[in-house]
Protein backbone atom coordinates (compact mmCIF):
# COMPACT_ATOMS: atom_id res chain seq x y z
CA UNK A 1 0.00 0.00 0.00
CA UNK A 2 3.02 2.35 1.31
CA UNK A 3 4.59 1.12 -2.43
CA UNK A 4 1.43 2.23 -4.02
CA UNK A 5 1.01 5.71 -3.05
CA UNK A 6 4.68 6.44 -3.79
CA UNK A 7 4.03 5.15 -7.23
CA UNK A 8 0.41 7.33 -7.12
CA UNK A 9 2.58 10.38 -6.44
CA UNK A 10 5.17 9.58 -9.61
CA UNK A 11 2.68 9.11 -11.80
CA UNK A 12 1.61 12.77 -13.53
CA UNK A 13 -2.00 11.15 -14.35
CA UNK A 14 -3.27 10.15 -10.75
CA UNK A 15 -1.25 13.16 -9.19
CA UNK A 16 -3.18 15.30 -11.66
CA UNK A 17 -6.56 13.41 -10.70
CA UNK A 18 -5.07 13.72 -6.86
CA UNK A 19 -4.41 17.54 -6.97
CA UNK A 20 -8.10 18.30 -8.84
CA UNK A 21 -9.97 15.63 -6.12
CA UNK A 22 -8.28 17.57 -3.44
CA UNK A 23 -9.16 20.85 -4.25
CA UNK A 24 -12.63 19.74 -4.52
CA UNK A 25 -12.31 17.90 -1.25
CA UNK A 26 -10.91 21.31 0.19
CA UNK A 27 -13.55 23.58 -1.29
CA UNK A 28 -16.36 21.08 0.29
CA UNK A 29 -14.92 20.71 3.79
CA UNK A 30 -14.50 25.26 3.87
CA UNK A 31 -17.40 25.94 1.72
CA UNK A 32 -19.21 28.40 4.04
CA UNK A 33 -15.74 30.14 4.29
CA UNK A 34 -15.43 30.17 0.68
CA UNK A 35 -18.90 31.30 -0.50
CA UNK A 36 -18.82 34.85 -1.25
CA UNK A 37 -22.64 35.33 0.05
CA UNK A 38 -25.54 33.11 1.22
CA UNK A 39 -26.27 30.25 -1.31
CA UNK A 40 -29.59 30.37 0.02
CA UNK A 41 -30.70 33.79 0.09
CA UNK A 42 -33.15 34.84 -2.54
CA UNK A 43 -32.85 38.44 -3.74
CA UNK A 44 -35.53 39.12 -6.97
CA UNK A 45 -33.54 42.13 -7.75
CA UNK A 46 -30.67 40.49 -9.31
CA UNK A 47 -32.36 37.49 -10.29
CA UNK A 48 -31.43 36.28 -13.52
CA UNK A 49 -27.73 38.45 -13.70
CA UNK A 50 -25.02 37.48 -16.07
CA UNK A 51 -21.12 36.45 -14.91
CA UNK A 52 -20.06 39.76 -13.35
CA UNK A 53 -16.94 41.18 -10.98
CA UNK A 54 -19.73 40.81 -8.00
CA UNK A 55 -21.47 37.87 -9.04
CA UNK A 56 -18.34 35.81 -10.40
CA UNK A 57 -20.98 32.54 -12.04
CA UNK A 58 -24.15 34.85 -12.35
CA UNK A 59 -27.02 34.65 -10.49
CA UNK A 60 -29.81 32.00 -10.68
CA UNK A 61 -33.93 33.01 -11.16
CA UNK A 62 -34.27 33.52 -7.42
CA UNK A 63 -30.75 36.17 -7.15
CA UNK A 64 -28.86 33.89 -5.46
CA UNK A 65 -25.12 33.78 -6.32
CA UNK A 66 -24.47 30.54 -8.55
CA UNK A 67 -20.66 30.73 -7.24
CA UNK A 68 -21.90 30.01 -4.12
CA UNK A 69 -24.33 27.37 -4.78
CA UNK A 70 -21.51 25.60 -6.65
CA UNK A 71 -19.37 25.95 -3.66
CA UNK A 72 -21.98 24.62 -1.30
CA UNK A 73 -23.04 21.99 -3.66
CA UNK A 74 -19.59 20.58 -3.55
CA UNK A 75 -20.74 19.67 -0.01
CA UNK A 76 -23.49 17.89 -0.94
CA UNK A 77 -22.42 16.19 -4.43
CA UNK A 78 -19.28 15.28 -3.14
CA UNK A 79 -20.05 13.34 0.71
CA UNK A 80 -23.21 11.67 -1.30
CA UNK A 81 -20.10 10.49 -3.71
CA UNK A 82 -18.64 9.35 -1.10
CA UNK A 83 -20.96 8.07 0.54
CA UNK A 84 -22.00 5.44 -1.71
CA UNK A 85 -18.18 4.41 -1.79
CA UNK A 86 -17.81 4.09 1.44
CA UNK A 87 -21.00 1.43 1.58
CA UNK A 88 -20.66 0.04 -1.74
CA UNK A 89 -17.15 -1.11 -1.10
CA UNK A 90 -17.74 -2.05 2.86
CA UNK A 91 -20.56 -4.41 1.74
CA UNK A 92 -19.33 -5.37 -1.70
CA UNK A 93 -15.79 -6.46 -0.33
CA UNK A 94 -17.09 -7.91 2.39
CA UNK A 95 -19.44 -10.27 0.40
CA UNK A 96 -16.63 -10.49 -2.66
CA UNK A 97 -13.85 -11.77 0.25
CA UNK A 98 -16.25 -14.25 1.62
CA UNK A 99 -17.96 -15.60 -1.40
CA UNK A 100 -14.01 -15.91 -2.30
CA UNK A 101 -12.71 -17.59 0.65
CA UNK A 102 -15.55 -19.97 1.60
CA UNK A 103 -17.00 -23.10 0.52
CA UNK A 104 -18.28 -23.73 -3.14
CA UNK A 105 -22.26 -23.52 -1.49
CA UNK A 106 -21.75 -20.11 0.14
CA UNK A 107 -19.97 -18.37 -2.94
CA UNK A 108 -22.44 -19.83 -4.86
CA UNK A 109 -25.53 -18.10 -3.24
CA UNK A 110 -23.48 -15.00 -3.02
CA UNK A 111 -22.48 -14.74 -6.22
CA UNK A 112 -26.28 -15.25 -7.14
CA UNK A 113 -26.85 -12.48 -5.51
CA UNK A 114 -24.46 -10.13 -6.65
CA UNK A 115 -25.48 -11.80 -10.30
CA UNK A 116 -28.51 -10.11 -9.57
CA UNK A 117 -27.17 -6.66 -8.96
CA UNK A 118 -25.58 -6.61 -12.14
CA UNK A 119 -27.96 -8.03 -14.05
CA UNK A 120 -29.68 -4.28 -14.02
CA UNK A 121 -27.78 -1.27 -15.22
CA UNK A 122 -26.88 0.65 -12.45
CA UNK A 123 -28.62 3.89 -12.82
CA UNK A 124 -32.24 1.35 -13.70
CA UNK A 125 -31.42 -0.38 -10.41
CA UNK A 126 -31.24 2.67 -8.44
CA UNK A 127 -34.38 4.45 -10.01
CA UNK A 128 -36.13 1.25 -9.00
CA UNK A 129 -35.14 1.40 -5.37
CA UNK A 130 -35.65 5.18 -5.26
CA UNK A 131 -39.26 3.56 -6.65
CA UNK A 132 -39.30 1.66 -3.57
CA UNK A 133 -38.20 3.89 -0.95
CA UNK A 134 -39.52 7.09 -2.65
CA UNK A 135 -38.01 10.16 -4.17
CA UNK A 136 -35.20 12.38 -1.88
CA UNK A 137 -31.42 12.91 -1.80
CA UNK A 138 -31.20 10.18 1.23
CA UNK A 139 -32.72 7.59 -0.77
CA UNK A 140 -30.95 8.13 -3.76
CA UNK A 141 -27.52 7.76 -1.88
CA UNK A 142 -28.73 4.45 -0.35
CA UNK A 143 -30.13 3.47 -3.84
CA UNK A 144 -26.77 4.16 -5.52
CA UNK A 145 -24.80 2.24 -3.01
CA UNK A 146 -26.78 -0.85 -3.77
CA UNK A 147 -26.41 -0.38 -7.08
CA UNK A 148 -22.78 0.01 -6.94
CA UNK A 149 -22.36 -3.19 -4.88
CA UNK A 150 -22.48 -5.70 -7.27
CA UNK A 151 -18.89 -4.59 -9.42
CA UNK A 152 -17.02 -4.23 -6.03
CA UNK A 153 -17.50 -7.75 -5.01
CA UNK A 154 -17.10 -9.39 -8.32
CA UNK A 155 -13.82 -7.61 -8.75
CA UNK A 156 -12.96 -8.60 -4.93
CA UNK A 157 -13.90 -11.91 -5.46
CA UNK A 158 -11.82 -12.52 -8.21
CA UNK A 159 -8.82 -11.21 -6.76
CA UNK A 160 -9.59 -13.02 -3.50
CA UNK A 161 -9.89 -16.41 -4.98
CA UNK A 162 -6.19 -15.11 -7.02
CA UNK A 163 -4.56 -14.25 -3.37
CA UNK A 164 -6.03 -17.26 -1.22
CA UNK A 165 -3.63 -19.64 -4.06
CA UNK A 166 -0.48 -17.96 -2.76
CA UNK A 167 2.12 -19.80 -0.56
CA UNK A 168 1.83 -17.18 1.89
CA UNK A 169 -1.59 -17.76 2.68
CA UNK A 170 -1.08 -21.22 2.71
CA UNK A 171 2.24 -20.46 5.05
CA UNK A 172 -0.51 -18.70 7.27
CA UNK A 173 -3.19 -21.40 7.23
CA UNK A 174 -0.21 -24.31 8.24
CA UNK A 175 1.13 -22.61 10.99
CA UNK A 176 -2.20 -22.28 12.45
CA UNK A 177 -4.07 -18.87 11.55
CA UNK A 178 -7.26 -18.55 11.91
CA UNK A 179 -9.57 -17.62 9.19
CA UNK A 180 -10.53 -14.03 9.87
CA UNK A 181 -6.77 -13.70 11.17
CA UNK A 182 -5.72 -14.82 7.17
CA UNK A 183 -8.35 -12.33 5.75
CA UNK A 184 -7.70 -9.09 7.92
CA UNK A 185 -3.75 -9.53 8.01
CA UNK A 186 -2.83 -11.22 4.57
CA UNK A 187 -5.46 -11.11 2.04
CA UNK A 188 -6.94 -7.50 2.56
CA UNK A 189 -3.57 -5.87 2.61
CA UNK A 190 -3.29 -7.81 -1.09
CA UNK A 191 -6.39 -7.36 -2.55
CA UNK A 192 -6.81 -3.39 -1.81
CA UNK A 193 -4.34 -2.39 -4.50
CA UNK A 194 -6.57 -3.76 -7.60
CA UNK A 195 -9.68 -2.50 -6.03
CA UNK A 196 -8.47 1.01 -5.41
CA UNK A 197 -9.26 1.39 -9.61
CA UNK A 198 -12.82 0.20 -8.85
CA UNK A 199 -13.56 2.20 -6.70
CA UNK A 200 -11.88 5.60 -7.71
CA UNK A 201 -14.22 5.01 -10.95
CA UNK A 202 -17.03 3.97 -8.55
CA UNK A 203 -16.18 7.22 -6.88
CA UNK A 204 -16.94 9.44 -10.21
CA UNK A 205 -20.00 7.16 -11.41
CA UNK A 206 -21.79 7.90 -8.02
CA UNK A 207 -21.77 11.45 -8.28
CA UNK A 208 -22.81 11.04 -11.86
CA UNK A 209 -25.72 9.08 -10.52
CA UNK A 210 -26.93 11.04 -7.92
CA UNK A 211 -26.93 13.99 -9.95
CA UNK A 212 -28.42 12.43 -12.81
CA UNK A 213 -31.29 11.45 -10.37
CA UNK A 214 -31.51 14.62 -8.75
CA UNK A 215 -31.51 16.16 -12.63
CA UNK A 216 -34.83 14.14 -13.11
CA UNK A 217 -36.20 14.64 -9.65
CA UNK A 218 -35.59 11.52 -7.72
CA UNK A 219 -32.92 12.87 -5.15
CA UNK A 220 -31.76 15.82 -3.83
CA UNK A 221 -35.19 18.89 -3.92
CA UNK A 222 -34.84 22.58 -4.09
CA UNK A 223 -33.74 24.53 -2.41
CA UNK A 224 -30.60 21.95 -2.00
CA UNK A 225 -27.57 23.38 -3.87
CA UNK A 226 -26.83 19.74 -5.46
CA UNK A 227 -25.21 20.48 -8.73
CA UNK A 228 -27.57 17.86 -10.60
CA UNK A 229 -30.57 19.75 -9.51
CA UNK A 230 -28.92 23.02 -9.97
CA UNK A 231 -28.65 21.93 -13.82
CA UNK A 232 -32.73 20.72 -13.55
CA UNK A 233 -33.74 24.17 -12.48
CA UNK A 234 -31.19 25.83 -14.38
CA UNK A 235 -33.19 23.98 -17.30
CA UNK A 236 -36.05 26.13 -17.60
CA UNK A 237 -33.91 29.15 -18.30
CA UNK A 238 -31.38 27.87 -21.09
CA UNK A 239 -32.51 30.39 -23.56
CA UNK A 240 -31.51 33.56 -21.62
CA UNK A 241 -29.17 31.80 -18.65
CA UNK A 242 -26.30 29.67 -20.00
CA UNK A 243 -24.57 30.27 -16.64
CA UNK A 244 -26.94 27.93 -14.93
CA UNK A 245 -26.34 24.94 -16.74
CA UNK A 246 -22.55 25.56 -17.56
CA UNK A 247 -20.77 26.01 -14.21
CA UNK A 248 -22.45 23.05 -12.18
CA UNK A 249 -21.99 20.72 -15.46
CA UNK A 250 -18.18 22.06 -15.01
CA UNK A 251 -17.62 21.10 -11.44
CA UNK A 252 -19.50 17.50 -12.21
CA UNK A 253 -17.42 16.99 -14.81
CA UNK A 254 -14.67 18.25 -13.14
CA UNK A 255 -14.50 15.41 -9.57
CA UNK A 256 -15.17 12.54 -12.40
CA UNK A 257 -12.36 13.57 -14.44
CA UNK A 258 -10.12 13.66 -10.98
CA UNK A 259 -11.68 10.11 -10.79
CA UNK A 260 -10.73 8.84 -14.05
CA UNK A 261 -7.57 9.86 -14.14
CA UNK A 262 -6.49 8.55 -10.69
CA UNK A 263 -8.20 5.36 -11.47
CA UNK A 264 -6.49 5.19 -15.02
CA UNK A 265 -3.33 6.25 -12.58
CA UNK A 266 -3.47 3.34 -10.00
CA UNK A 267 -4.45 0.94 -13.23
CA UNK A 268 -1.23 2.24 -15.31
CA UNK A 269 0.85 1.84 -11.97
CA UNK A 270 -0.14 -1.81 -11.10
CA UNK A 271 -0.47 -3.44 -15.00
CA UNK A 272 2.77 -3.76 -16.49
CA UNK A 273 0.75 -3.16 -19.67
CA UNK A 274 -0.43 -0.38 -19.57
CA UNK A 275 2.97 1.22 -18.36
CA UNK A 276 4.35 0.74 -22.06
CA UNK B 1 -28.95 -16.77 -16.35
CA UNK B 2 -32.87 -18.79 -15.37
CA UNK B 3 -31.61 -18.23 -12.09
CA UNK B 4 -31.28 -14.39 -12.33
CA UNK B 5 -34.46 -13.88 -14.23
CA UNK B 6 -36.09 -15.76 -11.59
CA UNK B 7 -34.21 -13.30 -8.77
CA UNK B 8 -35.39 -9.97 -10.96
CA UNK B 9 -39.04 -11.25 -11.37
CA UNK B 10 -38.92 -11.61 -7.53
CA UNK B 11 -37.92 -8.32 -6.74
CA UNK B 12 -39.88 -6.55 -9.36
CA UNK B 13 -42.77 -8.49 -7.70
CA UNK B 14 -41.88 -7.30 -4.31
CA UNK B 15 -40.99 -3.88 -5.03
CA UNK B 16 -44.68 -3.26 -4.82
CA UNK B 17 -44.84 -4.76 -1.37
CA UNK B 18 -41.74 -3.60 0.13
CA UNK B 19 -43.10 0.61 -0.61
CA UNK B 20 -43.67 1.70 3.07
CA UNK B 21 -47.41 1.68 3.48
CA UNK B 22 -47.55 -1.80 1.26
CA UNK B 23 -49.38 -2.65 -1.51
CA UNK B 24 -52.50 -1.41 -0.95
CA UNK B 25 -50.46 2.12 -0.59
CA UNK B 26 -48.66 1.89 -3.75
CA UNK B 27 -51.48 0.65 -5.88
CA UNK B 28 -54.08 3.16 -4.80
CA UNK B 29 -51.20 6.04 -4.06
CA UNK B 30 -52.47 6.43 -0.67
CA UNK B 31 -56.07 7.33 -1.79
CA UNK B 32 -58.66 7.98 1.59
CA UNK B 33 -60.68 4.61 1.61
CA UNK B 34 -62.75 2.53 4.05
CA UNK B 35 -61.41 -0.42 6.05
CA UNK B 36 -63.90 -2.57 4.42
CA UNK B 37 -63.28 -1.11 0.64
CA UNK B 38 -59.47 -1.55 1.52
CA UNK B 39 -60.39 -5.39 2.73
CA UNK B 40 -62.40 -5.56 -0.50
CA UNK B 41 -59.63 -4.30 -2.51
CA UNK B 42 -56.72 -6.77 -1.08
CA UNK B 43 -59.37 -9.93 -1.68
CA UNK B 44 -59.48 -8.79 -4.95
CA UNK B 45 -56.23 -8.45 -5.70
CA UNK B 46 -55.05 -12.01 -3.73
CA UNK B 47 -53.23 -9.99 -0.93
CA UNK B 48 -55.32 -12.14 1.57
CA UNK B 49 -52.91 -15.27 0.27
CA UNK B 50 -49.21 -15.82 0.88
CA UNK B 51 -46.46 -14.58 -1.07
CA UNK B 52 -45.72 -17.47 -3.20
CA UNK B 53 -49.12 -17.63 -4.33
CA UNK B 54 -49.93 -14.21 -5.60
CA UNK B 55 -46.22 -14.69 -7.31
CA UNK B 56 -46.91 -17.61 -8.86
CA UNK B 57 -50.49 -15.78 -9.92
CA UNK B 58 -48.53 -12.87 -11.11
CA UNK B 59 -45.69 -14.44 -12.89
CA UNK B 60 -48.30 -15.98 -14.82
CA UNK B 61 -50.03 -13.37 -16.02
CA UNK B 62 -47.16 -11.67 -16.73
CA UNK B 63 -46.43 -14.46 -19.17
CA UNK B 64 -49.89 -14.09 -20.60
CA UNK B 65 -48.48 -10.06 -21.02
CA UNK B 66 -51.37 -8.92 -18.35
CA UNK B 67 -49.51 -6.19 -16.94
CA UNK B 68 -52.68 -4.97 -15.51
CA UNK B 69 -53.76 -1.22 -15.48
CA UNK B 70 -52.01 2.30 -15.07
CA UNK B 71 -53.30 4.45 -12.19
CA UNK B 72 -52.39 7.10 -14.16
CA UNK B 73 -53.77 6.86 -17.36
CA UNK B 74 -56.40 4.15 -16.79
CA UNK B 75 -55.00 2.31 -20.02
CA UNK B 76 -53.45 -0.97 -19.83
CA UNK B 77 -50.30 -1.19 -19.01
CA UNK B 78 -49.06 -3.60 -22.11
CA UNK B 79 -50.60 -1.06 -24.23
CA UNK B 80 -48.59 2.00 -22.82
CA UNK B 81 -45.29 -0.47 -23.18
CA UNK B 82 -46.15 -1.22 -26.99
CA UNK B 83 -46.49 2.66 -27.44
CA UNK B 84 -43.20 3.53 -25.63
CA UNK B 85 -40.65 0.54 -26.10
CA UNK B 86 -40.56 1.24 -30.22
CA UNK B 87 -39.17 4.67 -29.54
CA UNK B 88 -36.54 3.49 -26.74
CA UNK B 89 -35.12 0.65 -29.61
CA UNK B 90 -34.96 3.44 -32.10
CA UNK B 91 -32.99 5.59 -30.15
CA UNK B 92 -30.70 3.07 -28.63
CA UNK B 93 -30.02 1.48 -31.95
CA UNK B 94 -29.52 4.90 -33.34
CA UNK B 95 -26.80 5.32 -30.87
CA UNK B 96 -25.16 1.48 -31.33
CA UNK B 97 -25.10 2.65 -34.85
CA UNK B 98 -22.74 5.69 -34.00
CA UNK B 99 -20.90 4.19 -31.01
CA UNK B 100 -19.50 1.20 -32.18
CA UNK B 101 -18.37 1.79 -35.44
CA UNK B 102 -17.04 5.48 -35.08
CA UNK B 103 -15.29 3.95 -31.62
CA UNK B 104 -13.62 0.99 -33.63
CA UNK B 105 -12.36 3.31 -36.32
CA UNK B 106 -11.29 6.08 -34.06
CA UNK B 107 -9.49 3.06 -31.31
CA UNK B 108 -7.83 1.29 -34.59
CA UNK B 109 -6.54 4.54 -36.12
CA UNK B 110 -5.48 5.76 -32.79
CA UNK B 111 -3.32 2.83 -31.98
CA UNK B 112 -1.90 2.33 -35.61
CA UNK B 113 -0.80 6.22 -35.40
CA UNK B 114 0.35 5.39 -31.68
CA UNK B 115 1.86 8.68 -29.87
CA UNK B 116 1.08 10.88 -32.85
CA UNK B 117 -1.36 14.17 -32.50
CA UNK B 118 -4.32 12.39 -33.48
CA UNK B 119 -3.91 9.44 -30.76
CA UNK B 120 -3.17 12.30 -28.15
CA UNK B 121 -6.36 13.89 -29.82
CA UNK B 122 -8.37 10.04 -29.65
CA UNK B 123 -7.58 9.42 -25.81
CA UNK B 124 -8.16 13.27 -24.54
CA UNK B 125 -11.92 12.74 -26.31
CA UNK B 126 -12.51 9.33 -24.66
CA UNK B 127 -11.16 10.63 -21.51
CA UNK B 128 -13.63 13.95 -21.33
CA UNK B 129 -16.15 11.64 -22.91
CA UNK B 130 -16.23 9.13 -20.43
CA UNK B 131 -16.11 12.00 -17.69
CA UNK B 132 -18.68 13.57 -19.25
CA UNK B 133 -22.61 13.84 -17.42
CA UNK B 134 -24.67 12.90 -20.70
CA UNK B 135 -27.35 15.48 -18.91
CA UNK B 136 -25.13 17.89 -18.87
CA UNK B 137 -23.71 17.28 -22.74
CA UNK B 138 -27.14 17.09 -23.96
CA UNK B 139 -27.97 20.76 -21.99
CA UNK B 140 -24.87 22.19 -23.66
CA UNK B 141 -25.48 20.94 -27.25
CA UNK B 142 -29.17 22.11 -27.27
CA UNK B 143 -27.83 25.26 -25.90
CA UNK B 144 -25.70 25.64 -29.05
CA UNK B 145 -27.41 23.60 -31.69
CA UNK B 146 -30.98 24.32 -30.85
CA UNK B 147 -30.98 27.84 -29.23
CA UNK B 148 -27.74 29.39 -30.36
CA UNK B 149 -27.46 28.23 -33.91
CA UNK B 150 -31.14 26.82 -34.51
CA UNK B 151 -30.15 24.05 -36.56
CA UNK B 152 -31.66 21.35 -34.84
CA UNK B 153 -35.21 20.84 -32.52
CA UNK B 154 -34.94 20.86 -28.81
CA UNK B 155 -37.25 18.15 -27.93
CA UNK B 156 -39.47 14.95 -29.45
CA UNK B 157 -38.96 12.77 -32.03
CA UNK B 158 -41.59 14.46 -34.41
CA UNK B 159 -42.79 17.74 -35.45
CA UNK B 160 -46.82 17.22 -34.63
CA UNK B 161 -47.60 18.89 -37.71
CA UNK B 162 -46.15 15.98 -39.26
CA UNK B 163 -48.87 12.94 -39.99
CA UNK B 164 -47.58 10.14 -39.51
CA UNK B 165 -50.03 6.90 -39.48
CA UNK B 166 -49.32 4.46 -36.16
CA UNK B 167 -49.21 0.78 -37.73
CA UNK B 168 -45.75 -0.67 -35.60
CA UNK B 169 -45.28 2.20 -33.62
CA UNK B 170 -41.43 2.38 -34.93
CA UNK B 171 -41.79 5.89 -36.12
CA UNK B 172 -39.28 4.84 -39.09
CA UNK B 173 -41.15 1.99 -40.13
CA UNK B 174 -44.05 3.17 -40.48
CA UNK B 175 -42.78 6.38 -42.33
CA UNK B 176 -41.18 3.42 -44.69
CA UNK B 177 -44.32 1.62 -44.69
CA UNK B 178 -46.38 4.65 -45.31
CA UNK B 179 -43.64 5.86 -48.00
CA UNK B 180 -43.50 9.44 -45.90
CA UNK B 181 -40.72 10.67 -46.74
CA UNK B 182 -41.19 13.66 -45.04
CA UNK B 183 -41.70 12.02 -41.43
CA UNK B 184 -38.17 10.18 -42.42
CA UNK B 185 -36.48 13.12 -42.40
CA UNK B 186 -37.94 15.32 -39.55
CA UNK B 187 -37.64 12.01 -37.66
CA UNK B 188 -33.84 11.83 -38.38
CA UNK B 189 -34.01 15.66 -37.94
CA UNK B 190 -35.05 15.31 -34.45
CA UNK B 191 -32.81 12.16 -33.54
CA UNK B 192 -29.69 13.90 -34.17
CA UNK B 193 -28.80 15.71 -31.15
CA UNK B 194 -30.28 12.85 -28.27
CA UNK B 195 -28.29 10.26 -30.55
CA UNK B 196 -25.52 11.65 -30.36
CA UNK B 197 -25.67 12.64 -26.48
CA UNK B 198 -26.74 8.74 -25.78
CA UNK B 199 -23.84 7.63 -27.87
CA UNK B 200 -21.13 9.99 -26.45
CA UNK B 201 -20.05 7.52 -23.12
CA UNK B 202 -20.13 4.47 -25.19
CA UNK B 203 -18.49 5.81 -27.91
CA UNK B 204 -15.08 7.25 -25.56
CA UNK B 205 -15.40 3.26 -23.95
CA UNK B 206 -15.44 2.11 -27.13
CA UNK B 207 -12.17 3.91 -28.44
CA UNK B 208 -10.84 3.37 -25.25
CA UNK B 209 -11.15 -0.24 -25.18
CA UNK B 210 -10.44 -0.72 -28.76
CA UNK B 211 -6.79 1.24 -28.81
CA UNK B 212 -5.61 -0.47 -25.81
CA UNK B 213 -6.69 -3.85 -27.23
CA UNK B 214 -5.27 -3.35 -30.83
CA UNK B 215 -1.96 -2.08 -29.61
CA UNK B 216 -1.70 -5.36 -27.32
CA UNK B 217 -2.00 -7.38 -30.21
CA UNK B 218 0.22 -5.34 -32.38
CA UNK B 219 2.92 -6.24 -30.61
CA UNK B 220 2.22 -10.47 -30.39
CA UNK B 221 4.66 -12.50 -32.16
CA UNK B 222 1.64 -13.68 -35.21
CA UNK B 223 1.46 -9.94 -36.18
CA UNK B 224 4.93 -9.84 -36.65
CA UNK B 225 5.31 -13.06 -38.36
CA UNK B 226 2.43 -12.28 -40.92
CA UNK B 227 4.44 -8.87 -41.64
CA UNK B 228 7.75 -11.00 -42.02
CA UNK B 229 5.73 -13.13 -44.33
CA UNK B 230 4.70 -10.15 -47.01
CA UNK B 231 1.29 -10.14 -46.06
CA UNK B 232 0.17 -6.78 -47.34
CA UNK B 233 -0.52 -4.08 -44.13
CA UNK B 234 -4.17 -3.83 -44.78
CA UNK B 235 -4.81 -7.45 -44.53
CA UNK B 236 -2.41 -7.84 -41.62
CA UNK B 237 -4.49 -4.85 -39.41
CA UNK B 238 -7.91 -6.54 -40.67
CA UNK B 239 -7.53 -10.20 -40.86
CA UNK B 240 -4.84 -10.44 -38.14
CA UNK B 241 -5.01 -7.73 -35.57
CA UNK B 242 -8.83 -6.51 -35.42
CA UNK B 243 -10.47 -9.40 -35.48
CA UNK B 244 -8.21 -10.58 -32.40
CA UNK B 245 -8.81 -7.65 -31.12
CA UNK B 246 -12.83 -6.83 -31.78
CA UNK B 247 -13.00 -10.02 -29.12
CA UNK B 248 -12.48 -8.11 -25.77
CA UNK B 249 -14.60 -4.82 -27.39
CA UNK B 250 -17.13 -7.48 -27.82
CA UNK B 251 -17.81 -8.27 -24.09
CA UNK B 252 -17.95 -4.05 -23.33
CA UNK B 253 -20.63 -4.22 -25.71
CA UNK B 254 -23.06 -6.16 -23.12
CA UNK B 255 -21.77 -3.19 -20.41
CA UNK B 256 -22.08 -0.19 -23.32
CA UNK B 257 -25.83 -1.63 -23.73
CA UNK B 258 -26.11 -1.41 -19.97
CA UNK B 259 -25.21 2.21 -20.40
CA UNK B 260 -27.55 3.41 -23.41
CA UNK B 261 -30.27 1.53 -21.24
CA UNK B 262 -29.49 3.84 -18.23
CA UNK B 263 -28.66 6.76 -20.28
CA UNK B 264 -31.66 6.59 -22.58
CA UNK B 265 -33.54 6.91 -19.08
CA UNK B 266 -31.71 10.63 -18.63
CA UNK B 267 -32.30 11.35 -22.54
CA UNK B 268 -35.86 10.81 -22.76
CA UNK B 269 -36.83 12.89 -19.96
CA UNK B 270 -34.20 15.73 -21.21
CA UNK B 271 -35.01 16.03 -24.94
CA UNK B 272 -38.96 14.90 -23.76
CA UNK B 273 -38.84 11.81 -26.10
CA UNK B 274 -41.74 9.30 -25.95
CA UNK B 275 -40.07 6.29 -24.77
CA UNK B 276 -39.60 3.47 -22.12
CA UNK B 277 -37.85 6.00 -19.72
CA UNK B 278 -39.81 8.97 -19.74
CA UNK B 279 -42.37 6.65 -19.09
CA UNK B 280 -41.00 4.95 -16.17
CA UNK B 281 -39.71 8.23 -14.43
CA UNK B 282 -43.07 10.03 -15.23
CA UNK B 283 -44.43 6.52 -13.08
CA UNK B 284 -41.91 7.16 -10.37
CA UNK B 285 -42.97 10.36 -9.98
CA UNK B 286 -46.42 9.60 -10.04
CA UNK B 287 -46.47 6.18 -8.12
CA UNK B 288 -47.96 4.45 -10.84
CA UNK B 289 -46.25 0.92 -9.73
CA UNK B 290 -48.22 -1.43 -12.58
CA UNK B 291 -45.92 0.79 -15.26
CA UNK B 292 -42.66 1.11 -13.04
CA UNK B 293 -43.02 -2.71 -12.45
CA UNK B 294 -43.42 -3.23 -16.44
CA UNK B 295 -40.93 -1.07 -17.44
CA UNK B 296 -38.30 -2.19 -15.11
CA UNK B 297 -39.08 -5.94 -16.06
CA UNK B 298 -38.58 -4.78 -19.68
CA UNK B 299 -35.28 -3.14 -19.20
CA UNK B 300 -33.61 -5.61 -17.11
CA UNK B 301 -35.02 -8.75 -19.10
CA UNK B 302 -33.69 -6.72 -22.31
CA UNK B 303 -30.48 -6.02 -20.59
CA UNK B 304 -29.99 -9.78 -19.40
CA UNK B 305 -30.83 -10.89 -22.96
CA UNK B 306 -28.11 -8.39 -24.52
CA UNK B 307 -26.03 -10.13 -22.23
CA UNK B 308 -26.36 -13.56 -23.00
CA UNK B 309 -26.51 -12.98 -26.93
CA UNK B 310 -22.87 -11.15 -26.08
CA UNK B 311 -21.45 -14.13 -24.29
CA UNK B 312 -22.57 -15.87 -27.44
CA UNK B 313 -21.32 -13.91 -29.70
CA UNK B 314 -17.75 -14.27 -27.95
CA UNK B 315 -17.96 -18.41 -28.05
CA UNK B 316 -18.74 -17.91 -31.59
CA UNK B 317 -15.67 -15.64 -32.59
CA UNK B 318 -13.19 -16.69 -29.94
CA UNK B 319 -12.61 -20.46 -30.13
CA UNK B 320 -10.91 -20.57 -26.93
CA UNK B 321 -13.61 -18.96 -25.15
CA UNK B 322 -15.64 -22.31 -25.50
CA UNK B 323 -13.62 -24.44 -23.47
CA UNK B 324 -12.95 -21.94 -20.65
Amino acid sequence: MTDLLRALRRNRLALAGGIILCILTIVAIFGPLLTPSDPFLARMPLRLRPPSCTNLFGTDSLGRDVLSRVIHGSRVSLKSGFLVVCISSVVGIFLGVAAGYSAKATDAILMRFVDFLLAFPSLLLAILIVAILGPGLNNAILAVSIAYIGPVARLARGVTIKVKGYEFVEAARASGGGRCHIVLRHIMPNILSPLIVQIALNLGGAIVDIAGLSFIGLGARPPVPEWGAMLASGRRYIRIAWWLTTFPGIAIMASVLACVFIGDGVREILDPKYRS
Amino acid sequence: MAPVVFLVTLVVFLSARLVPGGPVEALTQGRRMSPEAIERFRVDLGLDQPWYVQYWKWAGKILSGDFGTSIRSRRLVVVEILYNFPHTVELVFASLLLAVPFGILLGVYAALKQHSVFDYFCTTLSVVGVSMPAFWLALMLMLLFSVQLGWLPTSGLLDPRVALKPITHFYLLDALITRNFVAIGNFFHHLVLPSVVLATIPLAYITRMVRSSMLDVLRLDYVSVARAKGVPETRVILKHALRNALIPVTIVIGTVTGLLLGGAILTETIFGLPGMGRLMVESILERDFPVIQACVLVFALGYSLVTLLTDITCQLIDPKARYD
